[in-house]
């Protein structure tokens, strides 16, 4: 009774598809350099995207503390935006903190893969790196699918820790812009930074140490977070990304509510009202 | 230097459901207990206001630390496995009280088919129905025979429930009267009653009042916070060990936890088990705790490893077939549990409240409850709504074709924050001669030894009645009234994400020595003084949530470890049955 050969194994035999165009837009584009590099963090400056969150009122709590290039910081407040933007409906991701949430949970135990499996031999070819069984679109299932972000899980191989992943990733994403679409990311058109980051979604670029779809799927799953996480993490700013999807934060009881027909709207709190200090 | 202890009447690996059930028992009949736990030192006041769903949902607070250890995993025999490294691929509760104070709640009894399936499958349908490859067995225990245990867990834990109207014989009703009924959940209730099938409440454990269990230990009523799986209760609410069972051994005064405790070894010699070898985390010194008896009583994955790092009992080998540890390894997860979605345009539900258990189910698709003659599979599951109540994070469920990202994501994932309900099938996984567990010949944990291997693929079985499952799902669904129903897709092979912590097998109950590893009362055959409790003894996984029958077997073990302290001795006979498999 022989047993059935890995679909994997046969799998990494093929080629990958090549997805990093040699068009004559390359030309244009070199990353980083003196001068270019000082033009473009004036540019920076001035553009509005990547001014995240006005900080007028002292708002002391947002402030880089793991990403160190501001460039960098640039790149994932315009993705994170992308990802979640700002609509009738309320605040994108910007607005909301998102950028400094996620640059907050890298700096921490999360971020550096603490409490993760880290030891060796990794598989550190393209192929084991990439996104494992993504033809599962309904997210994690099981009994907790319904606390489970919706985004694919992709089994991870990588010998980078997340945050490392993310600066990989946020230069990646620049570099792409500048040889397939001929501008820094920050700078392209909304239209097109969506197409840089769907080439990410589709694992059509190529990383090394890592898939990019994985590093896409963080960067997604980190968004989402930091929209929604309480606010004491620095996302979520006042409250508003609850407020948009009408969900009232942790509360001690609903015994006199479970049962009501009708749709209860309240006014959200948050886990330092809660907690009562 | 290993530091030699006084010796005990029993060690106990595990302080969930299963090391809890039997450390309160062993100790109240007035046995000198010592319970090691891996995680920390853990009481109510740690879940007390700690709301917070990135940190608990998504960062798994209350789950393992993997960085010293944890599983590899592969589909296929000639494959490399792959460590399973992050904690959202790996799902494993920890601390005092184990997997079981984070759980949801729901709490069913397994059937009397379940119990003795391989001969009821056959008896109805014909040697032919059970297909090559796949080796279930019954259990060497009758339901009838489960049912007193069943009966005093639920009373511990003080299970809220109904009968389930298609349901087995009960020697009495469940402790606590149903949860309060949700819209969402009557929507379900009406609706299936209407199409002719059971419904009854999910049993929860969860309570509907405040109760006091018949060893004097208090729960509180349910508030239906939400903040209920993955999460210790905040308000004593949820049974659990920590407040039941543990304070129950507490009370005693023959009963010791001690936390941080990792175990490296079951100690063996001559036939006999004689302690076990664990190695203090704050101070890095090993001891070794003798005991009379030990158990064994830690999840699934501890419970497989140890015995085969110890050397103890004979390893499967999937090629001869032959050899017991890490034979049958089996579970609920990632092709279980799929069902349908369905959106409703005009109608909202106050879905951000909740508890684990929160429910309405029904059992017609489960078991044995229908006829299979037609059916290109055995067994069946039950189908759920539940309403966990969810978090702001978890809620971002769009109708399919909808981007994952972007403006239009935004817009669909506000509009059906309240507006989607799910329905699935609680399926059963049967037993394969190629899903096994054994040790990696490559990675280890943080000690040097090596970590478990599981092996594991899904077969036709899983994804026809995965298919099954799904089509009653969505036709509930869409009786239910919603605008658009998206089912579940089914995964052509298993990816590897161990989630929701229904892993079990791989020391098996039977009745035969040569095809299971303990026999009834979850004694090993081979060394009379070493219990094995819990999910690992499941020789397959029935269509229910399994914490009831972990409970149960709790009961029955703690039985069978008084009667050999007052014996001794092999406590059931061998059986030889056809080695077919």
């Amino acid at each position: 009774m022989a047993d059935k050969p890995s679909d994997r194994n046969e799998k990494s035999g093929m080629s990958r598809r090549k997805f990093i165009k040699n068009s004559g837009l390359v030309a244009g584009g070199v990353v980083g350099g003196g001068l270019f590099g000082g033009l473009f963090t004036n540019q920076l400056q001035k553009k509005e995207p990547v001014t995240p969150h006005g900080n007028t009122n002292g708002e002391l709590q947002d402030a880089r503390v793991s990403i160190n290039r501001a460039e960098d910081f640039a790149i994932l407040s315009a993705a994170t935006e992308r990802i979640f933007p700002k609509d009738d409906l309320g605040p994108g991701a910007i607005e909301l903190g998102v950028p400094y949430f996620i640059d907050k949970q890298l700096a921490g135990e999360w971020g550096v893969n603490a409490k993760e499996y880290m030891k060796g031999p990794f598989i550190t070819n393209i192929q084991a790196a990439g996104t494992h069984n993504d033809e599962r679109d309904q997210d994690s299932q099981g009994p907790n699918s319904a606390t489970q972000v919706p985004i694919p899980t992709p089994r991870y191989q990588s010998i980078l820790n997340r945050s490392e992943i993310f600066t990989l990733g946020l230069r990646k994403i620049d570099q792409v812009a500048q040889e397939d679409f001929g501008a820094r990311f920050v700078e392209l058109s909304p239209d097109k930074q969506d197409e840089v980051l769907r080439m990410f979604d589709e694992d059509k670029v190529e990383m090394k140490g890592v898939g990019s779809a994985n590093f896409f799927h963080l960067l997604q799953q980190t968004t989402i977070e930091g929209a929604y996480a309480d606010p004491v993490y620095g996302g979520n700013k006042d409250m508003m990304g609850w407020k948009m999807k009408e969900y009232p934060g942790p509360r001690a009881s609903y015994l006199d509510k479970i049962e009501e027909k009708e749709f209860i709207k309240m006014e959200p709190i948050s886990l330092r009202n809660y907690q009562g200090h | 230097m290993v530091v030699k202890l006084d010796k005990v009447d029993v060690v106990v690996v595990g302080t969930g459901w299963a090391g809890g059930v039997v450390s309160a028992e062993l100790s109240k009949a007035g046995y000198k207990v010592v319970a090691l736990e891996r995680g920390k030192n853990v009481n109510r006041d740690d879940y007390i206001g700690v709301k917070d769903e990135l940190r608990y949902t998504n960062r798994y607070e209350m789950m393992q630390n993997l960085d010293p250890e944890t599983i590899t995993s592969r589909n296929y025999l000639d494959e490399t496995a792959l460590p399973v490294r992050t904690r959202k691929e790996m799902m494993v509760g920890t601390d005092l009280g184990g997997g079981s104070v984070h759980w949801a709640g729901a709490t069913y009894r397994w059937k009397p088919y379940d119990f003795e399936i391989k001969s009821k499958t056959i008896e109805r349908y014909g040697k032919d129905k059970i297909p090559e490859g796949m080796t279930i067995q019954d259990w060497g225990i009758t339901y009838d025979e489960m049912e007193k245990y069943y009966d005093r867990w639920e009373k511990t834990a003080g299970i809220s429930g109904e009968p389930d109207p298609i349901g087995d014989k009960r020697s009495s009703d469940y402790p606590n009267p149903p949860m309060k009924e949700s819209p969402a959940v009557g929507l379900f209730m009406e609706t299936t009653k209407k199409m002719g099938y059971h419904p009854y409440r999910v049993p929860a454990g969860n309570l509907s009042q405040a109760y006091t269990n018949p060893d004097g230990e208090k729960i509180n009523q349910c508030m239906f916070c939400s903040f209920c799986t993955q999460y210790g209760c905040d308000f004593g609410a949820k049974s659990d060990p920590l407040v039941t069972v543990i304070p129950t051994a507490m009370k005693t005064g023959n009963f010791e936890a001690r936390t941080g405790a990792y175990v490296k070894r079951v100690l063996y010699k001559s036939g006999k088990a004689t302690g076990v070898l664990y190695i203090d985390k704050m101070t890095g010194v090993e001891y070794e705790q003798p005991a009379t008896v030990v158990v064994l009583a830690a999840f699934t994955f501890t419970n497989n490893r140890l015995l085969l790092l110890s050397g103890i009992g004979e390893p499967y080998n999937p090629k001869t077939k032959k050899g017991v540890i890490g034979r049958n390894f089996n579970g609920q997860f990632g092709i279980t549990f799929l069902g349908a979605r369905g959106y409703f345009k005009d109608k909202k539900f106050n879905y951000y409240m909740g508890a684990g258990a929160l429910g309405g189910t029904l059992s017609d698709f489960a078991g044995d409850n229908f006829d299979h003659s037609k059916l290109n599979f055995i067994n069946g599951g039950g189908i759920e709504l539940r309403q966990y109540g969810d978090g702001a994070i978890a809620t971002n469920h769009v109708p399919k074709g909808t981007p994952n990202w972007g403006p239009e994501f935004k817009k669909n994932s506000i509009y059906y924050a309240n507006r989607s309900l799910v329905a699935w099938y609680t399926m059963a996984t049967m037993s394969y001669w190629h899903n096994f567990t054994d040790l990696d010949p490559t990675y280890t944990d943080s000690y040097n030894d090596p970590l478990l291997r599981i092996t594991y693929k899904y077969t036709d079985q899983d994804r026809v009645m995965a298919k099954f499952g799904i089509e009653k799902s969505r036709e509930i669904m869409e009786e239910m009234g919603a605008d658009i129903v998206d089912e579940d897709e089914i995964p052509h092979e298993f990816n590897h994400v161990y989630n929701g912590g229904h892993y079990a097998g791989g020391v098996i109950m039977g009745a035969d020595p040569a095809t299971s590893a303990v026999n009834n009362y979850l004694q090993m055959w081979d060394v009379d003084n070493l219990f094995v409790v819990g999910g690992s003894a499941f020789p397959q996984f029935a269509g229910h949530h399994p914490t009831a029958t972990i409970g149960a077997l709790g009961y029955r073990a703690s039985e069978g470890i008084e009667k050999y302290l007052k014996n001794g001795g092999q406590l059931v006979k061998g059986k030889q049955e056809s080695a077919s498999v």
